[in-house]
């Protein structure tokens, strides 16, 4: 297939009405780290953004930088830890879980996919620090959304539409991002012993807590045995992680505060800074599902308090390895090989209208045949439909990756 | 002068009896205003400079009459202005000559208040404060507070993406906001996110917020709600000049501190503020700022000192930290009435709200310092310093004519803005206000995608039309695709 690398945004444009005039469907590519998500579609050509990258803007005194879309996420990572900021949404790396090198994600991807790791629930997804973006639209368009303050109502956010569209709407070839200080201290509090029903519990508990948790993790004990953290791993029990983070002496009173409220949930342990790293970076990659590779994975968003129910709902039918972050809200699920339709309908079933799932590994013949990302009702699929061909009427943009006809 | 609005519609006003006869068998009695004084308590919003009778107003309580009344104006071509609490800056709900305001104050109830997951489900029509009201009991709060949080309503700010002192560290609506329950103009029910977190479609939710009513109207808002930080100190801080004060913010910033509020205001709005609530002031200085800091009492009391040494060492020439809970909404007290102070010293003003790299302030000051002395108009200045947000009120009289004058100002206040590389709304929106000045930043392509995705939503373009669009294209229009073919543009594109 030809593979298209543009190294500027005219020649991008070009790119793209190349393909739009002969109305050939193109796959959009960063590094490709997440080349195997969403369903297979046809391409008879490619786009590899990693030509446009490059750290054009950074003022930290601002909180903001802007960068080719292409840009390597560890350049761009490097650059603000010089400057003790990070990307406060602490965006995932899945390639090793979807089957490629670890490391090698683009910022583009990370907002294509709308990643967000445990911070999630403290500090947002990639959408709530994506500013603004230049783009070219399926129509042969380059055009621009949303700026480089934080505060902007100027027109549509269409930032937001572009986060988790999966390159189906638009190629973006530079993007804004708020960036924030990171914090000086992180220690993370573990909770043993504990089921999935009543981590939920004692995860919610200190989610109501005054000590602003920025992380909220549960791993049951088959899975905690391979982390890397020996308290973790030793523990011979499930456990059950919630992270402080915060000034040297903020974080102190809180995780004390935070030991003496977990009392009552199970004996309780503390991780400090680089053991607390480790634990939350496994969490964050979902590490635990990268072997065995041929189980399919499920990545399950409900609200918390159903997040133990769902496991519970679809372990009763099929052998489940899965852990939960986000409180409860995120469940990361594989199911053994061959499991017919990956699962799907018994997922879907446990899920029901609570929130979604989205089978973010399998091979490509169940991707084709199993709906990826979560069915939706009538009217809202129509409107997908609609708001996709207002920005790609050809449907030349990564075509069908999300669904049939998007 | 009021932005030209769409040519109302003759055969639809010819038909205005029967229509509301047919609205009347889905609302039945008093929720279908005919009467001429009635209508007139909407015939503008928070932007009063603007006014418009409606047509008719129709007061809605349960979600099938909206999508009753949608479906009936989608098919008889009717142009609907969605309203919440009728607070906008912007003219957002300003209403149209042969169009129907669809008032959402009946749908006033908190549906569900659920802890365990750290949310609250209400109608649209509910105050922003309601929802606070209603989660104090057991120490929580929703974060976003706009200055306007007692009277404006959670679907009005969902549709402005509504900020407040505290959306530095805790974001905007936007960031706060888990679920929606929309109708769009054909009547058909959408349901987007919950309460989880993300979709895994589009994120229609994300692009809701901040549509100014132009997309579709939300009957169901699920928001997240926080726990009550433990404690929250501020620090009052007097300076000699703006360049200092700004100064300091981007120190704050710089040394790793994300503060709960950071607010600046000159030396005008200081004056005009302290002369009506007394807070204690320093009335020489040139610039104050208030920086608030929350959480546990050890780490404020620590922030506190971080943040005093940084304000000596930017020169700060007036210090106070609050030590009460008392004195703390004393600081705040001033900077919180700064609109009606304002307004107290003016028979009108104009409130802006562009949005600027927070470096080009003093800058920025300066210039529009001399715009003020071109227009002969006064300017005062609050800001929320963290973000780069400006609010300068423009006072003028428009009994002595200077209204005309007074938008001028405004309008190159906001060219200045985009200028430096800010935008021209930061939270209040485009509205009819600042309209027809959308090309200084966009230019026609960008603004015809946006308006696709508004084609999307409501193809005959009947949901609030005048707003946020300088003009007005037809949706096949718009959709047309020139497609040049043939050669290849660049033939040197690297190719593998
Ligand atoms: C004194 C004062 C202080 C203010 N301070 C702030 C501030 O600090 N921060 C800030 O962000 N704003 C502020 N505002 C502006 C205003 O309060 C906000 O924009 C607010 O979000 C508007 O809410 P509302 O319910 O009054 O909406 P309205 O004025 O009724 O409507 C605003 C827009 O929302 C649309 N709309 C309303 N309800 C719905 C619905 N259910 N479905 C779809 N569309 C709907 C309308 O069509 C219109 O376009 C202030 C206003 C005043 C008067």
């Amino acid at each position: 297939m030809p593979t298209l690398r543009p190294t500027s945004a005219p020649e991008l444009l070009a790119a793209v009405k190349e393909a739009l005039a002969d109305a050939t469907p193109i796959e959009i590519l960063g590094q490709g780290t997440k080349h195997d998500l969403g369903r297979p579609f046809q391409a008879s050509r490619r786009i590899e953004l990693t030509g446009l990258s490059g750290i054009s803007l950074y003022e930290p005194g601002e909180l903001v930088m802007g960068a080719g879309a292409g840009t390597m996420l560890s350049d761009i990572e490097e650059t603000l830890r010089k400057n003790r900021q990070e990307l406060a949404f602490e965006p995932p790396d899945l390639g090793p879980l979807l089957g490629s090198a670890a490391g090698a994600q683009t910022i583009g991807g990370v907002i294509a996919g709308n990643l967000a790791g445990p911070r999630r629930i403290k500090a947002g997804a990639a959408r709530d620090h994506f500013l603004g973006f230049h783009a070219v639209s399926g129509r042969g368009e380059e055009f621009k959304s949303g700026g480089r303050v934080m505060k902007n109502v100027t027109g549509y956010d269409l930032s937001k539409l572009m986060a988790g569209s999966w390159g189906t709407l638009a190629v973006l070839s530079d993007v804004t991002v708020k960036v924030l200080p990171a914090a000086e201290k992180t220690r993370t509090v573990l909770v043993t012993g504990l089921d999935a029903a009543r981590a939920v519990a004692a995860m919610a508990a200190a989610m109501q807590g005054p000590c602003d948790v920025s992380g909220a993790a549960h791993l049951p004990q088959s899975l905690a045995m391979a982390s890397g953290v020996s308290y973790v791993s030793g523990a011979g029990k499930p456990v059950t992680a919630l992270r402080v983070e915060g000034t040297p002496i903020s974080v102190a009173y809180r995780c004390a505060e935070l030991t003496k409220e977990m009392a009552g949930f199970g004996p309780v342990e503390e991780l400090h800074s680089m053991n607390s790293a480790r634990l939350w970076r496994e969490l964050r990659d979902a590490q635990f599902l990268v072997e065995p590779r041929d189980r399919p994975v499920w990545r399950i968003s409900v609200a918390p308090q159903s997040g133990a129910g769902v496991i519970q709902a679809i372990a009763r039918a099929l052998e489940a390895r899965w852990f939960m972050d986000w409180a409860g809200g995120l469940v990361w699920l594989s199911l053994p090989p061959g499991t017919p339709d990956a699962g799907a309908a018994m997922v879907r079933a446990a899920v029901g209208e609570q929130g979604h799932a989205t089978l973010y590994r399998a091979p490509a013949d169940l991707r084709a045949s199993v709906p990826v990302f979560h069915p939706q009702p009538p009217a809202l699929a129509a409107l997908t439909q609609r708001v996709k061909l207002s920005f790609d009427p050809q449907g030349i943009l990564n075509p069908g990756r999300m669904y049939a006809g998007v | 002068m009021p932005p030209l609005m769409p040519a109302p519609d003759r055969s639809v006003l010819d038909r205005r009896d029967q229509i509301a006869a047919a609205l009347r068998t889905v609302v039945p009695g008093e929720g279908v205003i005919t009467d001429e004084d009635e209508r007139r308590a909407y015939e503008s919003d928070g932007l009063a400079a603007y006014r418009q009778m409606p047509m008719l107003v129709v007061l809605p309580s349960a979600v099938e009459q909206v999508s009753r009344i949608l479906r009936y104006c989608h098919d008889n071509n009717i142009k609907v202005v969605p309203r919440g609490g009728g607070t906008s800056l912007s003219g957002g709900s300003l209403p149209l000559e042969d169009g129907i305001v669809l008032a959402m104050g009946k749908f006033n109830r908190v549906l569900e208040i659920d802890f365990d997951n750290r949310c609250v489900v209400v109608q649209p029509g509910v105050t922003n404060l309601g929802i606070s009201d209603a989660v104090q009991h057991a120490g929580f709060y929703y974060a976003p507070d706009p200055s306007s949080q007692i009277a404006c309503s959670i679907g009005g700010n969902v549709a402005e993406n509504a900020g407040g002192v505290h959306c530095l560290k805790y974001g905007l609506t936007a960031n706060n906001l888990l679920g929606l329950e929309m109708v769009l103009m054909t009547g058909e029910v959408i349901r987007l996110g919950g309460r989880h977190l993300d979709s895994d479609g589009y994120d229609l939710m994300g692009v809701m917020t901040g549509s100014e009513g132009l997309l579709g109207v939300i009957t169901e808002v699920t928001v997240r709600i926080l726990r009550k930080p433990a404690t929250a100190r501020a620090l009052l801080l007097g300076f000699p000049s703006n360049e200092s004060a700004g100064d300091c913010v981007g120190a704050v910033i710089a040394d790793g501190i994300i503060p709960g509020g950071m607010e600046m205001m000159d030396k005008p709005a200081i004056h005009a503020v302290e002369d009506f609530v007394h807070a204690g002031y320093p009335l020489d200085v040139e610039s104050l700022l208030i920086v608030e800091l929350d959480g546990p009492a050890e780490e404020v009391d620590e922030l506190i000192r971080r943040v005093e040494a940084i304000a000596r060492r930017c020169g700060a020439t007036y210090l106070r930290i609050s030590n009460t809970e008392a004195e703390r909404l004393t600081f705040w007290a001033g900077r919180k009435a700064a609109f009606p102070a304002v307004g107290r010293i003016t028979p009108d003003y104009l409130c802006m709200d562009g949005t600027i790299p927070r470096a080009r302030l003093p800058e920025v000051l300066t210039r529009m310092a001399a715009l003020g002395r071109k227009y002969e108009l006064r300017i005062a200045n609050v800001f929320h310093a963290g973000d780069g947000n400006l609010h300068p009120l423009i006072l003028f009289d428009a009994n002595a004519g200077e209204l005309e004058r007074a938008e001028k100002l405004g309008a190159d206040i906001l060219r200045l803005c985009v200028e430096v590389g800010g935008v021209l709304t930061g939270e209040h929106g485009v509205g009819v206000e600042k309209r027809d000045l959308m090309g200084t930043m966009f230019n026609e392509i960008d603004l015809a995608q946006q308006q696709r995705v508004k084609c999307a939503f409501d193809p005959n373009m009947l949901l609030n039309p005048g707003k946020v669009f300088p003009t007005l294209h037809r949706c096949a229009e718009l959709g047309r695709l020139h497609v040049s073919g043939g050669r290849l543009p660049f033939p040197d594109i690297p190719r593998f």
